[in-house]
């Protein structure tokens, strides 16, 4: 049952255009004069604004597969360390200060990749969820450390600017050639993520129950791995860390769907893109001295006193 | 088609175990606490793999199995079930029917809920529903999958009267038809009441194996659960009166 996916496909095609014209340079699509349109809808807004479907997108998926896999509504894309893990590839690469416009995505997607090879390194060969999020959690926290003693050490007062502003996570200044790394990558990933539905839908009755009904816990493993692996890695390598999205999203869902994990990763998908394409188009017009609030802290705002509420709806046994 | 362990181990939980189920049987599995019974029970399911032994679903060894082959032949209740999500009692016992990807599976569900009496419940949250309900509806998502083999942790557990019958006749009308019932139970008044076969662990052993009359024999337990009782109703005979 997808209720949602037709209601959240009209958004997107109401959003998309609209957010095309919003910005800095208001476009009227009524008049063909204004200057630079073309340059600005093309090479601007467009890839910012395919960036942000595709990045919300694989945020909101990975945070639903997450939720499903950990059976927790708290359980968020960061706790498998992946994002972090790629956050410290980026850290890497502005602390070396690496030249080459490809070098931060690639260090990003080495650092996420390493963060995956860990984790099913150390993952035990039960597949047994526990140990699996112990073992991201411990990824997690030593690619923080790792980035804090980046930072500490930064050689430069501009690299220690760069690192910082960076982590805020954004989609600012983001061209083709960003969408060509993150659009391609989490296609695939979401794919893996979509393949895991069923498993999950199982693991609504427990681990044991699961293998019961066929679940092999090794696969869906790997399949976690790969799938928030590659969503996960490439939204961070393209727009640095953007957190939130991946917990609200699927409780944004959820209450429109039969509540059965396969059946909010399409949704999650679809309404992640919706949220940090919204998202992102306010940041752009909000007017705030010294250019544009940032995305990651935009939505870090928004993200705070949702999860608060949300914890007092756990506390009345509402979710 | 049997279902069978043979010289199965696990360590300090099982011990040598051997013994052949059939079809067409109720099974009980009966012991004290911590004597192997949910052990044995995994193993025959397929979710615990033993140090030593086989386990054999008629010719072939369990393990060779690919899992969703073995979930459709082998249906499983566990002892603690857990729900981790609110979804509604239909779409939980639709689960049921998660080992066979691409049937609609509907006329199954509506089977199922009726065997368990939840016709009137499908639509309600499992967070409002009491827990017999929720142990119904959890049986009903087992019984959903249609398997050969319907393996049961202390299934009457949190029933009342009237859907304990009503769930041993099901049990029982599933072993007319061919299926293996398997349950592990804890009152021996109802493995001497539902069962064909009782088998009784103690410390990881099996130290009978028969008709309940023999198996339950007043010996047995004095010897296993170290209390002198005797069974006072008729071997093998339905104690309760089951709704027409």
């Amino acid at each position: 049952m997808n209720r949602p996916v037709p209601l959240l496909l009209l958004g997107l095609l109401i959003a998309l255009p609209l957010s095309l014209l919003a910005g800095r340079v208001w476009i009227n699509p009524f008049d063909p004069h204004t200057a630079n349109a073309a340059v600005i809808l093309l090479q601007l807004r467009l890839p910012r604004a395919v960036l942000a479907l595709c990045v919300g997108a694989g945020l909101g998926g990975a945070g639903a597969a997450m939720q499903g896999y950990l059976r927790n509504p708290l359980a968020d894309p960061g706790l498998f360390g992946i994002a972090p893990g790629a956050a410290l590839g980026a850290v890497l690469s502005l602390w070396l200060g690496a030249g080459s416009v490809w070098a931060l995505p690639t260090f990003a997607l080495i650092g996420a990749g390493g963060a995956m090879a860990l984790l099913a390194l150390i993952a035990g060969r039960d597949g047994g969820v526990a140990l699996f999020t112990l073992a991201g959690m411990m990824i997690a926290s030593l690619a923080g450390a790792l980035m804090s003693l980046a930072i500490s050490l930064s050689p430069t007062p501009f690299a220690l600017s760069e690192i910082v502003t960076w982590l805020m996570g954004a989609l600012a200044d983001r061209s083709w050639r960003d969408v060509a790394i993150a659009a391609p990558l989490t296609l695939i990933g979401l794919a893996f993520l979509a393949a895991t539905g069923r498993s999950l839908d199982a693991l609504t009755l427990g681990e044991v129950a699961a293998r019961s009904l066929g679940v092999d816990p090794r696969r869906l493993q790997w399949l976690m791995i790969a799938g928030v692996g590659l969503t996960v890695g490439a939204g961070v390598a393209v727009a640095g860390i953007i957190g939130f999205v991946g917990l609200m999203v699927p409780h944004l869902v959820r209450p429109f769907t039969d509540r059965r994990p396969g059946s909010i990763l399409l949704p999650s998908a679809l309404a992640g893109g919706l949220l940090l394409l919204v998202a992102d188009c306010l940041c752009r017009i909000m007017p705030l001295a010294g250019g544009e609030l940032r995305l990651g802290i935009a939505l870090s705002l928004l993200g705070a006193p949702f999860f608060l509420a949300l914890l007092l709806r756990m506390r009345k046994g509402l979710v | 088609m049997t279902l069978a362990v043979e010289n199965v181990s696990l360590a300090q939980r099982l011990a040598s175990i051997s013994a052949s189920l059939r079809g067409g049987e109720v099974t009980a599995i009966c012991g004290p606490n911590g004597a192997g019974k949910s052990t044995l029970l995994a193993c025959l399911a397929g979710l615990l793999v033993p140090d030593s032994g086989t386990v054999t679903l008629g010719a072939a060894p369990l393990s060779s199995l690919a899992p969703q082959a073995r979930a459709r032949a082998i249906g499983y209740l566990p002892q603690t079930p857990e729900i981790a999500w609110d979804v509604s009692v239909e779409t939980l016992v639709s689960l049921g029917r998660l080992p066979w990807p691409g049937a609609s599976g509907a006329e199954e569900i509506e089977q199922a809920l009726a065997a368990m009496d939840l016709d009137a419940l499908r639509q309600r949250p499992i967070s409002r529903l009491s827990g017999g309900e929720r142990a119904r509806a959890l049986m009903a998502r087992v019984l959903a999958c249609q398997p050969q083999w319907l393996l049961a942790d202390e299934p009457l557990a949190n029933l009342d009267l009237a859907h304990s019958a009503r769930l041993v006749a099901e049990f029982r009308a599933q072993a007319a038809q061919g299926a293996g019932v398997v349950l592990v139970l804890h009152d021996l008044a109802q493995a001497m009441n539902h069962a064909d076969r009782v088998m009784v662990l103690d410390g990881g052993k099996l130290v009978a194996d028969g008709p309940p009359g023999e198996a339950l024999s007043e010996a047995v337990i004095a010897r296993v659960w170290g209390v002198k009782a005797r069974w006072l109703g008729e071997p093998g005979a339905m104690a309760l009166a089951l709704p027409a």
